[in-house]
């Protein structure tokens, strides 16, 4: 699948990951960290995956305060 | 997952309150903290005019975007900071989610106010931007606004930002700082009579029961154009890394931001002075006015704005005056 990750912004490509869970897991993101998004729509840590989705993972910790 | 409230499919899972939402429980949920923040730290009424810190980002565009769905009377406020297109993009964000509601916008720049950006202040004053930066915004949004005519500033810190904040003051004994650090900071006035005025206006956090992923995830939710991009000058920023330590901590043991947060201001914070622990006195800046600690009798009391400022301005001119001739 095609993972779009940001700051900076770049794609990477990853396979064989079935859930959120997983893929967060071969990135080595921490969930609590980031929201996981599929066409437009927010996916909870259990929802399954494919090799052909398109997904954005959106860092949401700020550098600064407010 | 199921949504808590109708079963249905659920798009956010909040493992602190051991559970998951569909998009408009999870909005209701997000919308019913907030107002219960409100309302438990006394924040503000219906009646009052709130003048609402509008960054461009998640944090502060939800914030506005709650209060003005809750019927508050609310005006943004942006100030330019200079951070080129980062900051460009940001003020286009501020103003479009204002245009899109019909919402009043105030905008100011540090340039305008003070003929300096953040990235220049930080090469000439040799601080780290984000320190300067947190200084000028503070007291920019304090001065605006008074002038303004508003009595309540309301800010988009969330509770990731307040635990950053309380881990710093706690690994470093800021007892001070861990004196001031509340929801609410109550506005405070100087002089009495015909010349009292408001020196500091009552600044609130209605967001501090929200972690940042439950902001970021509203702001998704509700269609809001925030910036997502992270500020260039925070590489290094240790509010993040404090952040990153306690997003740590939660992933392993959900709750634990809440329990540290909430549980320092119910059975801590009233131990900690607000004036420190060696008599240090609150009097007005002999240049602003603004409330500074005087912890020296016998010197002028200078607040840091205007000593950061002054020293900005000293190195600018040093460095335009021509080097004198050998002869």
């Amino acid at each position: 699948m095609k993972v779009k990750l940001r700051n900076p912004d770049r794609v990477v490509d990853v396979s064989g990951a079935s859930t959120v869970l997983d893929l967060l897991k071969d990135l080595e993101i921490v969930p609590e960290a980031v929201l996981v998004i599929r066409e437009s729509t927010l996916l909870t840590r259990d929802e399954r995956l494919s090799d052909d989705d398109e997904i954005e993972v959106r860092p949401v910790l700020s550098g600064g305060a407010g | 997952m199921k949504c808590k409230v109708c079963r249905g499919h659920a798009v956010v899972d909040i493992r602190r309150h051991n559970a998951a939402f569909c998009r408009e429980h999870f909005l209701d949920h997000v919308r019913g903290q907030v107002a219960r923040t409100i309302k438990e730290f006394r924040m503000f009424g219906p009646e009052d005019r709130l003048f609402i810190a509008a960054s461009g980002g998640k944090d502060s565009l939800a914030l506005w975007d709650i209060l003005l769905d809750l019927g508050y009377d609310t005006t943004g406020f942006y100030l330019d900071l200079g951070i080129g297109g980062y900051s460009n993009r940001s003020k286009e964000a501020a103003i479009a989610f204002a245009d899109e509601r019909g919402a009043k916008l105030i905008l100011r720049s540090l340039a305008a106010e003070h003929g300096y950006t953040v990235p220049e202040l930080a090469r000439l004053t040799g601080r780290v931007p984000c320190s300067g930066c947190g200084l000028n915004k503070r007291y920019e949004f304090n001065r605006a606004a008074i002038e303004e005519g508003f009595e309540v500033l309301v800010t988009g810190h969330n509770l990731d930002d307040e635990v950053a904040t309380l881990f710093g003051n706690v690994l470093h004994w800021n007892t001070d700082m861990l004196g001031r650090q509340m929801p609410v900071l109550q506005e405070r006035i100087f002089g009495s009579g015909g010349s009292a005025h408001v020196a500091l206006v009552k600044k609130v956090k209605p967001l501090v029961r929200l972690a940042e992923r439950e902001t970021a995830a509203y702001a998704l939710l509700k269609g809001i154009g925030y910036v997502v991009e992270e500020c260039p000058m925070v590489e290094g920023n240790t509010q993040h890394r404090y952040k990153e330590a306690a997003t740590l901590l939660e992933e392993n043991s959900p709750g634990t931001k809440q329990q540290f947060y909430f549980g320092f201001l119910k059975r801590a914070q009233s131990n900690f002075s607000s004036s420190g622990d060696d008599g240090a006195e609150v009097v007005p800046c002999a240049q602003c006015g603004a409330p500074t600690v005087r912890w020296d009798v016998a010197a002028e009391p200078v607040c840091s704005f205007c000593k950061t400022k002054a020293l900005a301005y000293r190195r600018r001119e040093s460095a335009q005056r021509p080097a004198r001739r050998e002869r």
